[in-house]
């Protein structure tokens, strides 16, 4: 579990994230919605640590993340895999490699270890026979594959997905969606998916937040969502935007 | 961004660079693909500008040396000389100082222009999430292998200069080869190989942080990632040239 409590975070100034609190739940898919520029991305930067709050808290479990000794923050990054918006595969390393990747830094396996546990992955999103392709190599899709099997090599609790359907054609894209529900209820992660995808929402979504001007504006289920109420204006017009 | 905040920037990113490495075996790969991408894919313009930059000076020093300028009576000075010359300034001056500017345009566009695609593609965002010292990670590597492979450049680059110089006194026919070797051979000072080997392990130190610091710092796309290349040859030529100027005063 991922608790959050009253985050704020402001750049040159302007306010992008405002007294941000919410709980985040393992085995089931919580998404962040919101519009460009609502503060969706800095708010998941700032639960993996790429930003630092101004003020507030992060806890992982029961661990302040911002607030741990470097050896505890490191070991408890390894609990945390990300799905990044442009894949960020290495470019320098091959399908395999990528994936191989974080076993080798961090953990003890032989190499027929560590590839047994690569190839589990790999076949874990569909992928074959692309080992020692490169990244230039292989489609959109399978590059976000790719990234879901790096950020799920290492038994991790945490998933953290930013725009996993973006640039993603919309069969690839629900492929995409049906995998992340498949992991994380199969793993029991907590998995957190930023997105403006409202067929994702409807497809997968659980547990669903909506940011606005950097503040949670709704906070739901996809059954609850207020379709059509006058009482959200701003989520109303974010949902028919959307179809 | 004001001059001290650069340097400020780039102490503080040093600190993070000189950190022990995660995994020693990956770093000896990565140090053995940064040795390649530094040494070896820059053995041949190093080779021809050597060859030809040796050549050139030996052709124009025995012209100056020899012209009838009015002032001095023509063949006043010895054509000895002119290897004596050529050896002293390719030891103290160009092998180094011209061979790093030339790295720098090479080796410093690339790796600036590397780690600032790493930074925009989010692939550093992905080591620091997987708690890798991002900085040390992409950038220690890259240092060690410059100030192994640079020198070593740095060396060839010398004798290619001689023997450029060596070719054109042949070929041109200005002087004999006897009188340039002897004139080698009678102003060859063994301090100056230590002083151009002090400069190579700086000038490569410079070329390899300053463009690895330039890269990791960078904002934006592709356009950026362009200005980030430029901005570390250029700094890297001005801050190269102004310590040519420091090492020389300090150690000669």
């Amino acid at each position: 579990m991922i608790r959050l409590e009253d985050i704020n975070k402001n750049f040159n100034g302007k306010s992008v994230l405002k007294g941000i609190s919410a709980e985040f739940l393992p085995g089931v898919i919580n998404l962040i919605i919101g519009a460009s520029g609502g503060g969706k991305s800095v708010l998941v930067k700032s639960m993996v640590g790429l930003e630092v709050p101004d003020s507030g808290k992060v806890f992982f479990n029961d661990l302040d993340f911002h607030n741990l000794d470097y050896s505890k923050k490191q070991s408890l990054r390894k609990e945390i895999g990300m799905l990044f918006q442009g894949t960020a595969l290495f470019d320098s390393l091959t399908v395999e490699e990528n994936v191989e990747f974080p076993l080798l830094m961090f953990s003890n396996y032989s190499k027929e270890e560590r590839m047994d546990k690569v190839n589990s992955c790999l076949a874990k999103v569909n992928l074959v026979n692309v080992n020692k392709k490169f990244h230039s190599e292989i489609s959109g899709g399978m590059k976000k594959r790719v990234g879901i099997a790096r950020a799920i090599v290492m038994d991790i609790n945490y998933l953290f997905c930013d725009e996993p359907n973006s640039g993603l054609d919309p069969l690839t894209a629900r492929v995409i969606d049906e995998l992340l529900k498949e992991i994380t209820q199969e793993y029991h992660i907590t998995t957190i998916i930023n997105s403006h995808d409202m067929k994702t929402v409807k497809d997968i979504g659980e547990h669903i937040f909506f940011m606005h001007q950097g503040q949670k504006w709704w906070e739901g289920s996809r059954e609850n969502l207020p379709m059509g109420q006058a009482s959200n204006p701003e989520l109303n017009a974010f949902v028919k935007a959307s179809f | 961004m004001s001059f001290f905040t650069e340097i400020g920037r780039y102490i503080i990113f040093m600190s993070f660079v000189f950190k022990r490495p995660d995994r020693r075996k990956v770093f000896y790969n990565m140090l053995m693909r940064e040795m390649n991408l530094i040494g070896i894919d820059s053995l041949l313009v190093v080779v021809l500008i050597a060859i030809i930059t040796g050549a050139v000076t030996t052709v124009q020093t025995a012209s100056q040396l020899t012209a009838d300028t009015g002032f001095l009576p023509p063949n006043l000075f010895p054509l000895e000389l002119v290897g004596s010359v050529v050896g002293s300034s390719s030891i103290l001056e160009l092998a180094p100082t011209i061979t790093c500017l030339i790295l720098a345009g090479k080796v410093g566009a690339s790796i600036a222009s590397e780690v600032g695609n790493m930074r925009i593609t989010e692939q550093i965002d992905a080591y620091e999430v997987l708690g890798i010292n991002s900085a040390g990670f992409i950038t220690l590597p890259k240092i060690l292998a410059g100030i192994i492979v640079i020198p070593c450049l740095i060396i060839i680059s010398n004798f290619l200069l001689i023997l450029g110089g060596l070719l054109a006194a042949k070929l041109t026919g200005v002087m004999t080869i006897d009188q340039y070797i002897n004139g080698l051979r009678s102003s060859f000072v063994s301090h100056y190989v230590e002083v151009m080997l002090i400069k190579a392990f700086v000038f490569a130190f410079i070329i390899t942080s300053l463009s690895a610091f330039q890269g990791y710092y960078t904002k934006g796309g592709a356009l950026e990632v362009g200005e980030a290349g430029t901005k570390a040859v250029t700094r890297i030529c001005v801050t190269i040239l102004a310590l040519d100027l420091v090492v020389a005063k300090l150690f000669l």
